[in-house]
């Protein structure tokens, strides 16, 4: 059960995300949504990659008793997970421009109020 | 070992790495003089069509060619990031360059008037990289990486011009719709590492369960890759960025969009094909869900094109609706290719449907392209505006008339050619759907007509009596995808023969994209 509770905090960060990016009409309130969706999956990869007794593929700094390789853990989820924070970090600073420039257009966060392109 | 087979085996980096240079010099080299960059940006794009089609006589003929990044040769377990080449791949990034090229040539004369060229060059040089990359990749992480840059400089592109509310509007919906379904990619990814241990397609292709997970997998896989192209009813932003977008790089938009699709191919057909093996007709569920969503797209797409009135949005529906004809070949064949009587069938929806992302590429992006004309003749998009244009703009409306017939599926333009091939093989496995498809090309032809009545034809109106016929670069253009237009549609077995046969093959031919990586181990 322990072991299961990142899982679970995964899928919650995720709902919370979608349902803030869905129901909220504030459009700095979506952007967190999204955020917070992208920390969920960010946190499932990590979650992934632990391995239960394994050692980091560090050869200069291993434990003394240590038989490599095979209690070395392949680091592909965390390499994954470095990409991915940094994309997100273009993504946000990219959707926090946006945000900027629609309120200086229209004076409002309102997506009520910001709608043009309807039909 | 000569300089033509070097250049050869390391064309699959070579492709994408020259435009995504060229993206980041453009700024320096635009310091020079604005002709210059121009034309850099230009010979830039050329170079990398030398490299694919260096790489495209080597695949059409030697089949599959795997470039392994940091290793010579692959070693167990698969960790390493690769490109996968096959004649699907090869097809699209054909497409890819050829709408690029275009969308350069059109842009030097439609945005002179612009400032932060610069970065719009570099913009459009990202979008194309990026979508070479995700036609290129033979490595699922590797995909969505390139899924995020994709999203990223278009949808700096759409909001391009940052003056207009409507247009951040688009932009901030793509983008939102966009990094949302990205991340569900990555999800999927870390459900695909999780039980194999493997990122690679081929490698997961081979060992691929269909367990639970998987089928979690998929569904997220086919549901953001199809809102990322399109699908009802995920389909409002695509109208919104295709019409707010400047008109000159909507054809490089419709390039990337239709990268997601080839991702839907590959997914369906590559990676889980082993897992769709022994599924009958009526068992398939998720054929059966895509040919319904396919067909709400085309008659969706079609009847919210009749209500709209300006011109961009409009061609945007019809974009939508002629995305539905090709996730209609998708589902045809995710639910005939597993029945021995079938298949034929399947064959041929496939060869319609791969043909089609072309002739809808060349075709909507054609329309566009008119659009982006009378707007910089006139600065209107409004349908209720304009009146009479034929008579000052002769070439712009031949143009737009090639693209209406070919776009509306009339022969003896390409749309008929790929149209033919979808109606004959739906019509194989129900005639219903046949009839709903050629009913919406049938709108479609009513509601361009309609369109160049009330754009073309019509009294004169004195405001638009000192209107010019464009420049040449523009009709240039505009004139290349006309000729490649009325060249398929002349000549359909040909392509058919070289081009789509291959692709398809490819794609069908699950064990020969498994074992050139797994064999080379």
């Amino acid at each position: 059960m322990i072991y299961n509770i990142p899982f679970i905090a995964v899928v919650v960060m995720i709902f919370i995300g979608l349902y803030a990016v869905v129901f909220r009409r504030n459009l700095i309130k979506m952007v967190i949504g999204i955020t917070i969706i992208e920390c969920g999956v960010n946190l499932f990869l990590i979650t992934l990659g632990y391995r239960e007794g394994g050692v980091a593929p560090i050869y200069t700094s291993l434990p003394k008793g240590t038989r490599y390789p095979s209690e070395m853990v392949l680091p592909v989820p965390q390499a994954l997970t470095l990409t991915s924070i940094v994309i997100g970090v273009a993504v946000l600073a990219l959707m926090l421009s946006l945000v900027m420039h629609i309120y200086k257009h229209y004076g409002t966060l309102d997506v009520r109020k910001i709608r043009r392109l309807k039909e | 070992m000569n300089l033509l087979d070097v250049l050869i085996q390391h064309s699959p980096p070579l492709i994408v790495a020259v435009p995504l240079l060229g993206a980041f010099l453009t700024p320096l080299v635009g310091r020079i003089n604005e002709k210059v960059r121009n034309i850099f940006a230009l010979v830039m794009i050329s170079i990398t069509g030398f490299f694919i089609a260096l790489l495209a006589s080597d695949v059409f003929t030697n089949g599959p060619r795997v470039y392994v990044f940091g290793a010579q040769n692959l070693t167990l377990p698969v960790v390493r990031v690769l490109f996968e080449v096959d004649s699907l791949s090869i097809f699209m990034a054909i497409v890819t360059f050829i709408l690029a090229f275009v969308a350069l040539v059109y842009s030097w004369s439609f945005m002179k008037e612009n400032d932060g060229l610069d970065k719009y060059y570099t913009l459009v040089l990202l979008v194309v990289a990026s979508t070479l990359g995700m036609e290129l990749t033979g490595d699922i992480f590797n995909f969505f990486v390139f899924l995020e840059i994709s999203c990223i400089s278009s949808c700096a592109l759409i909001a391009f011009w940052v003056h207009k509310g409507e247009s951040l509007e688009a932009a901030f919906k793509y983008i939102v719709i966009s990094s949302i379904g990205a991340l569900f990619v990555l999800f999927a990814v870390g459900i695909f590492y999780a039980q194999y241990n493997a990122l690679n397609i081929a490698t997961l292709a081979n060992v691929i369960q269909f367990t639970f997970l998987d089928k979690v997998a998929l569904v997220l896989l086919v549901v953001v890759l199809g809102m990322k192209a399109g699908l009802v009813p995920m389909h409002m932003w695509l109208p919104d960025s295709y019409g707010e977008a400047p008109p000159s790089v909507t054809i490089v938009i419709i390039g990337a969009t239709q990268a997601s699709l080839y991702g839907v191919f590959r997914m369906c057909f590559t990676l889980y094909s082993g897992a769709f093996q022994n599924i009958t007709i009526s068992e398939s569920t998720i054929g059966l869900i895509i040919i319904m969503l396919a067909l709400l797209t085309i008659l969706i797409g079609v009847l919210m094109a009749l209500i709209q009135t300006d011109f961009r949005r409009l061609i945007g529906f019809v974009a939508v609706a002629e995305i539905g004809y090709i996730f209609l070949t998708i589902g045809v064949g995710l639910v005939t290719l597993h029945d021995p009587d079938m298949i034929e069938v399947g064959k041929t929806a496939m060869q319609g449907g791969i043909f089609h992302i072309i002739n809808d590429c060349l075709d909507v992006g054609l329309l566009f392209l008119v659009a982006g004309a009378i707007y910089y003749a006139t600065r209107e998009t409004s349908l209720n505006e304009m009146s009479g244009l034929a008579r000052n703009m002769r070439c712009t409306t031949i143009f737009f008339l090639i693209g209406l017939l070919a776009v509306s599926g009339i022969p003896p333009m390409n749309g008929f050619a790929s149209k033919l091939l979808i109606y004959q093989s739906t019509y194989q496995l129900n005639p219903i759907i046949s009839i709903i498809a050629i009913l919406a090309s049938i709108m479609l032809l009513a509601i361009f007509v309609k369109v160049f009545y009330s754009a073309f034809l019509g009294p004169k109106i004195s405001k638009f009596e000192n209107v010019k016929e464009v420049s040449k670069s523009m009709l240039i253009g505009m004139g290349v995808v006309s000729c490649i237009i009325i060249i398929f549609g002349l000549f359909p077995n040909i392509v058919i023969h070289y081009l789509v046969e291959p692709a398809v093959n490819a794609l069908l031919n699950n064990a020969q994209y498994i074992s050139v990586v797994l064999g080379g181990v």
